[in-house]
């Protein structure tokens, strides 16, 4: 099967590859890009590890293909940090403990970010339920709920 | 071990710095399992069983091998030659026989062939092209029924020494133990309890899918990267699946993605290897999340009967249980795990104990964070409920008189050294959670749990540089923040700052022998070698300091981090900091590092007290836990955020298995529910916080008092959670998940 040409900007940066129309958009970010940050957990859309944002939009880069990445803008765990300046949630994350394994981390950071661009101002369930599609099996999440509260309202007082 | 110079006043241990690790895991920097690459490498893939069991009786890979994109194929005629044993002293045959099937397949999922190719892709598609000819057999999956007489039998000969005659060759190790006579104690008791108790399948649950890149020559020579919870182990195994020498294998543990306990042994490892000595090139490895549920290690199914004889004073007169594990289609289910935990809170004159290890045709199982004693802790927990329900008892106030303290005599053998059950019990009864009022449709549970804890095979060396920072190496994976707490037991004793230190993983070239990350043994066993190779430098720095003085090595002490000079030589010399000796250590005799190896025996056991309030919904079933406190004891500390974290991990995932998840198996023997979809494990909106409470009582045989504490907190949430919903919804629950259809059903029934 011939590859597919795809141009398209990850972190702020364009970029190009090759690839299979089967491969998706988490495969090319891992082994084309080396952009290893996501995460494959389930390669099914349930477990959250491998999320990004396309066009500022909140997917499991799993369930999206490859070929479809073209010409959009695409954001990662690795673009987070501006340079070497931690972004708060990075800062938060490490000072709660809210990562055990940090398998995880990524994608919840990557979630974390899109609910507070959305939502400056989350409710405990709000934060909750919109973190429901990222899993976590070591933490029980109570640290990760108040990192993300934490830096929600570190931020509201900065802005 | 005796230790006679126990540390009770602390500078940095008990504080709670960053984690060393903590940027790399941030960024999307840390390197888990599947994120390694090699120059020339090919991708593997696997093909599994869709059969429960069946005779292998023909496989033709003549097709996927005309492939140009394929470079090899391999089979179990790959492997070496591994000497079958029964139980468990054959355990390199058991795990060969499950990395890939022999002459049968024995669970659905179970590997029968695998392939290296170009691409994943590719080696995929190459998967479809292997023919494989199978014989279906007869299979059995539930514990009960593999035991009856007309079961189908997994495997001749496998039972071992401890299994007593007549029984059914699934059954394949047997345990037996107490003290006491409990008939004569029954007959003393005012009520008599007496209940049986299934709880299902579950996994780990991992969110990082076993990963692997191996590379093996004709030379016998090869390299492993693997994403493992102990790296020697997997060294050991490998070497002997392959028929190598292990030293000529060099094997490095990437970044955990969690394990809990179902990354202490090897599935794919050997396959990449094998796949790799005949393709000659490196070979990548990675399982998707169907291959981990089906083919890698669940916990055991359980079936278990329970009778508990009481006084009214909530006096427990004897206890009897009978716990029948299955783990799969080999041996190694801890039914005597169970059996030995169960009853182990209380100080019991008349107890007795069955466990049973019972194969079926299901995945191997592997440990699940302290493998067997949360099934048993619910059945008899929940026993214990029923008792004090009918007996009109507080259940703390029951729990306090039976309670186990230094001086008891265990359940299981020998006599407790100090702990700490009694301590957790004071303080869930003092917790405002315990009086906090209940509101109708809620019930609220109490649960306490034990877990032994474990030492194992250590080795911990520690150099000290030039600018007077240090490095320490473990051979432990840090699965949850330990290189935090290596950092702060080294500063502890070296008297230079946390941030100072650094602790790196090391491989098997690069220190001995090290036993898997389990049995809560890390921070325990590594957190005592390092500080008794920090022990060890500091002796090399005083014996400096003490020549650069003209004084005897025994007038110089070591304080704050500096060399001071004592007794006699009180005030003599200033104090001499690390670094001040370090800077000239070339010069003054060498370098200067620290070395510890040990296979520490006083892990001490740990004890905790769960209570869950729980509220059910009567028209769909449905059940949220509205308030949980984790009470644990941890010895002592060293960062207690990741010990709450510890606490709050094994809590949720203990309201997994008491609600959601099971194993779910058809009439065909296959697994049902494969993907996190359909096996789901708690989401953030499902929990409520969890609270923690740490009990610090000194563990006799560490220098600091620690107990390890990763494994305990999943002990008592099935149990405490069980204890919860039986009380809200006014009906014992006897089988676990309690899923919405089957309290539904108990609601009519009741």
């Amino acid at each position: 099967m011939s590859k597919l040409h795809v141009t398209t900007t990850v972190n702020g940066d364009e970029v190009e590859y090759l690839c299979d129309p089967r491969e998706t958009l988490l495969d090319c970010l891992r082994d084309k890009l080396n952009l290893t940050g996501a995460k494959e957990g389930c390669g099914t859309g349930d477990c959250g590890a491998c999320s990004v944002t396309v066009d500022g939009r909140l997917v499991c880069s799993c369930l999206m293909l490859g070929v479809e990445a073209e010409g959009k803008q695409i954001e990662t765990v690795e673009g987070i940090a501006d340079g070497d300046v931690l972004h708060p949630l990075q800062k938060k994350f490490i000072e709660y403990a809210a990562l055990q394994c940090g398998i995880c981390t990524p994608g919840i950071l990557v979630a974390a970010k899109s609910l507070l661009e959305k939502n400056p101002d989350p409710t405990e369930e709000e934060a909750r339920y919109w973190l429901a599609g990222n899993l976590c099996r070591c933490t029980g999440y109570d640290k990760i709920i108040r990192a993300v509260m934490d830096t929600a309202a570190e931020l509201r007082e900065a802005s | 071990m005796a230790l006679d110079d126990q540390k009770s006043i602390f500078t940095f241990v008990g504080t709670r710095p960053d984690r060393p690790d903590g940027l790399d895991k941030v960024t999307g920097r840390a390197r888990f399992g599947a994120d390694a690459h090699a120059p020339g490498m090919l991708h593997g893939a696997i093909l599994r069983s869709p059969h429960a069991h069946a005779r292998i009786v023909k496989i033709d890979a003549s097709k996927a091998e005309a492939l140009k994109d394929v470079k090899a194929v391999v089979t179990r005629a790959d492997f070496a030659e591994v000497p079958f044993e029964p139980g468990l002293e054959g355990e390199f045959w058991n795990v060969l026989e499950n990395v890939m099937a022999g002459e049968k397949t024995l669970y659905d999922g179970h590997a029968v062939a695998a392939v290296a190719a170009t691409s994943a892709l590719a080696a995929r598609d190459a998967l479809k092209l292997i023919e494989v000819e199978y014989e279906v057999l007869p299979h059995v999956t539930d514990v009960d029924k593999a035991m009856e007489a007309d079961a189908p039998v997994i495997r001749e000969g496998a039972a071992d020494y401890s299994v007593p005659e007549g029984m059914h060759p699934n059954v394949v190790r047997y345990h037996e133990s107490g003290h006491g006579d409990v008939e004569a104690g029954f007959a003393e008791a005012d009520l008599v309890v007496e209940d049986s108790f299934v709880t299902e399948a579950t996994h780990q649950g991992y969110i990082e899918p076993h990963a692997c890149l191996g590379s093996l020559g004709t030379d016998g020579k090869g390299e492993l990267w693997c994403t493992t919870q102990g790296h020697w182990i997997a060294q050991k195994t490998c070497a002997a699946l392959l028929g190598i020498e292990t030293s000529q294998l060099r094997v490095t543990a990437s970044e955990i993605g969690g394990g809990f306990g179902g990354k202490t042994t090897v599935f794919i490892e050997p396959v990449a290897l094998a796949l790799s000595r005949k393709a000659n090139r490196p070979v990548k490895l990675v399982m998707n999340r169907s291959e981990v549920f089906r083919a890698t290690g669940p916990t055991s199914s359980a079936s278990m009967d329970i009778k508990i004889g009481m006084k009214k004073d909530g006096t427990i007169t004897a206890a009897e249980g009978t716990f029948r594990l299955q783990g799969g289609a080999f041996p190694g289910a801890p039914g005597d795990m169970t059996a030995m935990c169960a009853f182990a809170p209380y100080n019991l004159t008349n107890v007795r104990q069955v466990g049973y290890d019972v194969m079926a045709n299901r995945p191997k199982q592997a440990a699940y964070r302290a493998p067997g004693a949360p099934m048993g802790a619910f059945a008899v927990e929940s026993v214990l409920d029923e008792l004090c329900n009918q007996l009109g008892l507080d259940p703390v106030d029951m729990r306090l008189k039976n309670a186990a303290a230094e001086g008891s005599k265990a359940s299981y053998g020998p006599t407790y050294e100090r702990i700490g059950l009694v301590e957790t019990l004071e303080a869930a009864k003092a917790h405002p959670h315990y009086s906090a009022p209940l509101k109708p449709g809620q019930g609220r549970g109490i649960s306490c749990g034990f877990w032994f804890n474990h030492g194992g095979e250590t080795s911990v060396s520690l150099a000290l540089s030039e600018d007077g920072s240090a490095q320490v190496m473990v051979g432990t994976p840090d699965i949850g923040g330990s290189r935090a707490s290596m950092a702060l037991m080294a500063a502890e004793i070296l008297g230079i700052p946390y941030e100072n230190i650094r602790v790196t993983i090391a491989d098997t070239a690069s220190l001995g022998y090290n036993d898997v990350s389990h049995g809560s043994r890390v921070t325990y066993a590594s957190g005592l070698a390092t500080i008794k190779a920090a022990k060890h430098a500091v002796e090399k720095l005083c014996e400096r300091a003490a020549a650069k003085w003209g004084i005897p090595v025994d007038a110089v002490k070591w304080e704050n981090g500096c060399a001071v000079p004592s007794g006699p030589n009180a005030g003599d010399f200033d104090p001499l900091p690390l670094a001040d000796i370090t800077a000239d250590m070339g010069a003054t005799g060498g370098p200067i590092s620290g070395h510890f190896e040990a296979t520490p025996e006083g892990a001490g056991v740990s004890f905790g007290t769960h209570i869950v309030d729980a509220e059910v919904d009567p028209e769909t079933g449905k059940t949220s836990v509205t308030r949980y406190t984790v009470i644990q004891d941890a010895g002592k500390a060293i960062h207690p955020t990741y010990v709450e974290g510890q606490y709050q991990g094994g809590a949720a995932q203990g309201i997994g298995w008491a609600l959601n998840e099971e194993y779910i198996y058809g009439e065909d023997g296959r697994l049902q529910n494969s993907i996190f979809l359909d096996y789901r494990i708690p989401v953030a909106s499902d929990l409520p916080m969890i609270d923690t409470v740490i009990v610090e009582v000194p563990n006799p045989g560490h220098p600091f008092g620690v107990r390890g504490v990763g494994e305990t907190g999943i002990v008592p949430p099935l149990a405490a959670i069980a204890n919860a919903v039986s009380n809200a919804a006014g009906v014992r629950m006897r089988q676990l998940p309690m899923s919405p259809p089957r309290i539904l059903a108990a609601l009519k029934d009741k």
